[in-house]
């Protein structure tokens, strides 16, 4: 059995799973310490089950607890970036364009050092030894206790970055070290900045992952425990600890990833309607669709690629304006079950339209009794409209698809929908993030240049593939399971040379997790 | 006259990037160093092309090169200074003003670095008013000013010169291979104009062009109007198009990112399709078989909310998006520019260049603030 966690803002829920089923699931208030609502929804879950630990093979948590500290500027460690690039990079330094706020609190030192590669493989300039050795000095200097290091082209060529970090290692035993060919893509600046959120996170992460391996302890858990990254995928809580900007976008990813599961419809709209906005993202083949612009977190400009997610202000706490005959964008939100008519309150929301057009049965009916049926009608072709209008802005083509709803304020929308060739409602739909995260694949990904000289496209195609399937492999994926799901061939534009940058990620099942 | 500060920084970047047209590099990158030049106390001071003397030493710089190199090794800083120096070297004359080769794209920032780093004025137009894949394609070339001498800088301070070859399309041919040889990218400084050559070839107004566009696309944003009305009425553009993205072909053909991208439409353009050809830059939109604006009439693909320009190679399938119109510069309209820059010079032996109506935004005095 499986355990999934979905650590939020507002609520942590915890399911077991086993193989396709669901055992049980707990939903308890996050607490500030992260630790104890965790303990206290695993607790719930195996109390429900009367399970033993043993019986759990592995433990797998989604959490936003990073996004927000750095939206927060709390808890970040202060850090250098080393930059390997020069001659070239110089116009613009690391750390250029970040909030001068997050600036003042994280940045230490910057550095840029001779390094790095041309799109070809050649060393712009050798490493400099003694540079490092003073940089040395300068870091304990400074006291800084975590580091980014970015190299031109090292995606495709990672050496200099290993080599330096080996030599600062060295030198400095207890200082974490982030290497950005590891998280990031091409797009130096981006690929950095991601690196250098990710130095400001370690010490975070550190304690946080060691406070969830605590909580597993103490119900006297051993199975492994792994996080999931902003692709819907896992890392080991090791990896994490070290790579915790790999868990920004883990959220709304887990919420249609989970979504798929439970319905078994895996190319469809994703419709996660809250108590104020309602999330809308895309399935393909079982896996959100990207966006495609680069992504601020927190005001830093990243590459990460993220869900394709579109948001609208409806959902079960919209305020309804009668006179206006309006619904939303202002929400009541987590007071729903205070100010709502049906729940004994003096607003109309959408969830007393719902129930008075007899579409949901929750709270007091007769409450909401007094409400002209002609106008509750009105409203309800507003809501419809709105949820249409979001199904179709989401699609690529212009057949039906099947709408997957999940969340709180499922009930809101209609069992028919212009453009949905069915509206999947799934069971356990509520705790549907923490499902996503208990099914989550492993992946490995490869974004490099490749030269098509001497070679034919077919090869160098086969190539890239193979070496996709083998860092999934080496993530812990199971051989057999392993496919490719996404592909992209981009030319190098204006560049008469033949080399073509490719992008493959495969996915497998976690090797030994039934 | 005027000065360029942080805030028009911020415009001219945004308006670059449309008048990009889908290539001609991100000018984010150039956005960043100039900031931090004008930080640094810098000055770049822009006067009127009108304003030029004859006896100016006008000399348009910039960067060549593939923009995906561009956005991981990041320039030096200097190699276009370096380049200019070197052509300054050869020829003995010092430069006086600065002109941008290309206002479409990156190239519209970097003479910006120049100017601030050899404190040089920035002459307020350019030499395609748009961005275009290749150096002939330059509205100097086209009115036959020689392109050569010419010079071309790298990271580490190599510099070659070109101290003649017959015609631009030879020193694109030539320049080319040699920035492959310099890391896909490099620094160029090329041709070098007397006052009165620039006055009578550069695509006049738009540096100004550029800020008015961002200027509009921001102020529309905060004011929660509709910036993609805003850069119509500032560029003199049409709206061609509203859609998402459904289908994107691409293909390496030598050297150049071809490909095409299918647009299915969206509120009152629901039913219809729109395809638009690429090489590098949008070419030729087609509504349902009908061709709807053809190159060197300006076709942008902007995000539909933001109006940020969307570039051929961020397209993706599901990207919700608005196709602008914008009318070719007056310059890039003569059957002698079309025979370098219409349809035919594109490979579409078959396609009728048929001019939209209406003046470049630039050309259009009342719409430059």
């Amino acid at each position: 059995m499986r355990i999934g966690i979905d650590v939020g803002g507002t609520n942590t829920d915890a399911v077991a799973l086993d193989g396709r089923a669901v055992l049980a699931w707990a939903k308890r208030p996050t607490t500030p310490d992260v630790t104890t609502g965790i303990l206290q929804a695993l607790q719930a879950v195996l109390q429900q089950l009367q399970a033993s630990p043993e019986d759990i093979h592995a433990v797998m948590i989604g959490t936003t607890h990073f996004t927000n500290a750095v939206v927060q500027r709390q808890a970040l460690d202060r850090i250098a970036v080393i930059r390997l690039g020069a001659p070239a990079t110089t116009a613009i330094p690391p750390l250029e364009d970040w909030p001068d706020d997050l600036r003042a609190v994280v940045a230490a030192l910057v550095e840029i050092l001779p390094g790095g590669h041309q799109f070809d493989g050649t060393e712009i300039a050798p490493l400099d030894p003694h540079a490092v050795t003073a940089l040395v000095t300068a870091l304990q200097t400074h006291g800084v206790r975590s580091i980014a290091i970015s190299s031109v082209f090292s995606p495709a060529v990672p050496d200099h970055e290993r080599t330096v970090a080996q030599w600062l290692r060295d030198a400095l035993p207890d200082v974490a070290i982030t290497l950005s060919h590891e998280i990031g893509r091409i797009g130096l600046l981006e690929r950095e900045n991601a690196a250098a959120l990710n130095a400001c996170l370690v010490s975070l992460a550190q304690r946080t992952i060691a406070g969830f391996q605590q909580a597993l302890e103490r119900l006297g858990i051993r199975a492994p425990l792994y996080l999931s990254q902003n692709d819907g995928t896992l890392m080991t809580a090791e990896f994490a600890a070290r790579y915790p900007v790999l868990t920004f976008a883990s959220g709304p990813t887990n919420s249609m990833r989970g979504a798929a599961f439970l319905s078994g419809v895996h190319d469809a709209i994703v419709l996660d309607v809250g108590g104020t906005t309602t999330d809308a993202g895309v399935l393909v083949r079982g896996f959100p669709r990207e966006a495609s612009f680069a992504v601020e977190i927190g005001g830093v400009r990243t590459n990460f690629r993220m869900p394709d997610v579109l948001s609208i202000g409806l959902g079960g706490g919209s305020i309804v304006h009668l006179e206006q005959l309006t619904v939303g964008p202002q929400s009541v939100g987590y007071r729903l079950v205070e100010c709502a008519r049906i729940f004994g309150g003096t607003c109309v929301t959408a969830s007393d339209i719902a129930v008075a057009a007899g579409r949901a049965s929750f709270g007091d009916p007769a409450r909401v009794r007094d409400l002209d049926p002609a106008i509750v009608q009105h409203l309800v072709e507003r809501i419809d409209q709105q949820f249409a209008e979001l199904v179709d802005r989401m699609k690529l083509k212009p057949d039906p698809l099947p709408v997957i709803v999940v969340g709180g304020g499922s009930v809101l929308v209609p069992d028919t929908l212009p453009g949905a060739s069915t509206i999947v409602r799934p069971p356990h739909a509520a705790v549907a993030n923490a499902i996503g995260a208990a099914i989550a694949q492993v992946s490995g990904e490869v974004d490099r240049v490749f030269s098509l000289e001497g070679r034919t496209r077919d090869t160098v195609l086969a190539e890239a593939r193979q070496e996709a399937i083998k860092a999934a492999y080496a993530a812990g994926a199971a051989r057999e399971t392993i496919e490719i799901v996404e592909f992209e061939e981009i030319p190098l534009a204006y560049l008469p040379s033949n080399a073509v940058r490719i992008r493959v990620k495969a996915v497998g099942d976690l090797r030994g997790a039934a | 006259m005027w000065q360029v500060d942080e805030a028009r920084i911020e415009a001219i970047a945004i308006g670059a990037g449309i008048l990009g047209t889908g290539g001609g590099g991100n000018p984010y990158y150039g956005k960043l160093q100039v900031r931090r030049l004008l930080r640094q106390g810098a000055q770049i001071t822009v006067i009127a092309l009108d304003a030029l003397p004859d006896d100016a030493v006008v000399v348009s710089v910039g960067g060549m090169g593939a923009p995906t190199v561009s956005i991981e090794r990041i320039p030096r800083g200097d190699e276009w200074l370096v380049a200019l120096r070197a052509l300054e070297a050869h020829t003995g004359k010092r430069a006086t003003h600065l002109i941008p080769g290309e206002i479409g794209g990156a190239n519209a920032l970097r003479p910006m670095v120049v100017s601030a780093l050899a404190g040089l004025p920035l002459v307020d137009g350019d030499g395609m008013g748009r961005a275009f894949p290749e150096l002939q394609m330059e509205s100097f070339a086209i009115a036959g000013i020689p392109a050569t001498p010419a010079a071309l800088a790298d990271i580490y301070h190599n510099v070659v010169v070109f101290p003649w070859l017959r015609d631009a399309k030879t020193l694109e041919r030539y320049a080319r291979a040699v920035t492959v040889q310099m890391g896909g990218a490099a620094g160029y400084a090329f041709p070098m104009l007397s006052g009165a050559q620039t006055r009578a070839t550069a695509i006049p107004h738009t540096l100004s062009f550029a800020a008015a566009i961002g200027e509009a696309v921001l102020d529309a944003r905060r004011m929660h109007a509709d910036p993609i009305a805003a850069v119509c009425e500032t560029t003199g553009g049409h709206l061609l198009f509203r859609g998402k993205i459904i289908d994107v072909q691409r293909r390496l053909v030598a050297g150049f990112a071809r490909g095409w991208v299918e647009l299915e439409g969206l509120d009152e353009y629901r039913g219809t399709h729109l395809r638009i050809d690429f090489q590098n830059e949008y070419l030729i939109a087609r509504r349902d078989q009908d061709v709807v604006a053809v190159v060197p009439d300006l076709v942008c693909i902007v995000d539909a909310l933001t109006a940020e320009p969307v570039t051929t190679e961020v397209l993706r399938y599901g990207l919700r998006v608005a196709v602008l119109g914008i009318p070719a510069p007056r310059a890039l309209r003569t059957p002698e520019a079309l025979a370098v820059v219409g349809p035919q010079a594109f490979g579409y032996p078959d396609v009728v260049y048929q001019p939209l109506p209406g003046v470049y935004g630039a050309e259009h005095a009342e719409r430059l603030r």
